[in-house]
């Protein structure tokens, strides 16, 4: 269980493991109203660090679940109340940070054309450059743990969708998400790459390992994904968020390969990335023409919410990086707490 | 999958009837049963079932597609 981070992740851990030791009636009422206080308080709820790690615990709930809590907890209509509130308060701060770009016809290729102007490379500092260019090894550690933890999960929070889309849209997120899996080869799976990364960098590949030193932005880039994945409303959105995350990782994939290289790290390390140059490159074309704009074509009444989840993408996942950068440029570390790598 | 689509280490065989969808401002996306070789007529290691084919020719892991087209704001109309 990790170190809460203020009232809301606080109520929330003590309600799991009241819950694990099955000594305390739980109080569900407190948790509710430390949640709601705590959302209602809070300036922007993206950087939050107290509820982005409430939420991503509950979200830990759907997904491989957290030692020592209960697997039944998952569906306990307490947390999913508290839940709601949170995401209530989440969405609301996304849709007030995000610009929406103009809307296209609901045509397959127009939306396609749409997203990758959106999702142009853009010139200027970016943290891929400064990874390519500039960073130590000990800023390659910490960026390896920030990607963490979306990356050893990677693809699953795109998995809610499946059962959700039909026809061409679906056809196209198989496509996307078998790649993504490896084809059925379990040391092929991303995610399973991406351990071998952080294992021939010396780091711990168990999930969450890391999870206290990282900041709520991170937890946010995660949270968003698990958020679109897990509400069948927003169904529109996950797919723009998908298709805006394939649309910007072949160029910038090959920059953060370069900057390991630069450190002197092999294969081992860089395959993970020098992978995603040539995958994305293919899906980018798959999730913007067929996923997106397919899903446009059958649900026209979805493209708002298409465009809105692929800014969102671009928002969080652009002040995520950008967090990393200033900090880095400060000559500081970008994680809550310095982190060193024991020597072996 | 087929069964011999599991053959080898990486490279991928066995994906039915071969397409290829030329995508506008971009790669050439080929699906299907296709032979890829190089200029001296080596088979070119394939470890996707569907790959995209640079068409810009400013990739740098030709011949697949490496997003490079986009930088250039590569066109295919007018």
């Amino acid at each position: 269980m990790p170190a809460p981070r203020g009232p809301a992740s606080a109520a929330l851990t003590e309600y799991l493991r009241l819950e694990d030791h099955g000594t305390t009636r739980l109080d569900d009422d407190a948790l509710h109203n430390e949640v709601s206080a705590a959302v209602a308080a809070s300036p922007d709820i993206l950087t939050d660090d107290d509820l982005q790690l409430a939420l991503f615990l509950m979200y830990e709930l759907h997904y491989t679940g957290i030692d020592g809590v209960r697997d039944e907890l998952e569906w306990s209509s307490s947390l999913i109340a508290a839940r709601g509130e949170l995401e209530r308060g989440f969405e609301a701060g996304l849709r007030d940070a995000v610009t929406m770009p103009e809307l296209p016809l609901p045509i397959a290729e127009q939306v396609a054309e749409a997203l990758f102007e959106l999702t142009a490379p853009t010139p200027g500092p970016s943290l891929a450059r400064y990874i390519a260019k500039n960073a130590t090894r000990e800023q390659l550690h910490e960026f390896l743990i920030q990607r963490s933890i979306y990356t050893l999960k990677e693809a699953d929070p795109d998995t809610w969708m499946i059962p959700r889309l039909r026809g061409r849209a679906k056809a196209a997120l198989i496509e996307i998400q078998t790649d993504e899996y490896g084809g059925g080869r379990q040391e092929r799976i991303h995610a399973n790459l991406y351990a071998r990364t952080m294992r021939g960098a010396g780091l711990d590949d168990s999930y969450g390992a890391y999870l206290d030193l990282v900041p709520a932005i991170t937890l946010a880039s995660l949270n968003i994904t698990t958020m679109f994945g897990l509400h069948r409303r927003l169904r529109g959105a996950s797919v723009g968020h998908l298709a805006a995350f394939e649309m910007t990782s072949s160029l910038p994939s090959r920059m953060i390969a370069e900057g390991f290289r630069r450190n002197g790290y092999g294969d081992q390390v860089t395959d993970y990335f020098d992978e995603h140059v040539e995958a994305d490159a293919v899906h980018e074309q798959i999730a913007a023409r067929d996923l997106a704009g397919g899903l446009v074509e059958a649900q026209p009444e979805l493209l708002a919410d298409v465009m809105f989840g692929a800014a969102a993408c671009l928002t969080i996942d652009g002040r995520a990086a950008d967090h990393i950068r200033s900090r880095w440029e400060a000559g500081e570390t970008s994680l809550r707490h310095a982190f060193t790598l024991e020597a072996a | 999958m087929t069964a011999d689509a599991r053959d080898g280490d990486d490279e991928i065989k066995g994906f039915g009837a071969a397409s290829i969808v030329a995508c506008p401002n971009g790669p050439l996306l080929v699906r299907g049963d296709v032979e890829l070789l190089d200029g001296d007529g080596h088979p070119v290691p394939r470890t996707r079932p569907t790959i995209a084919l640079c068409r810009c020719g400013a990739s740098a892991v030709k011949p697949f597609c490496d997003g490079t087209h986009k930088l250039m704001r590569f066109r295919t109309e007018e």
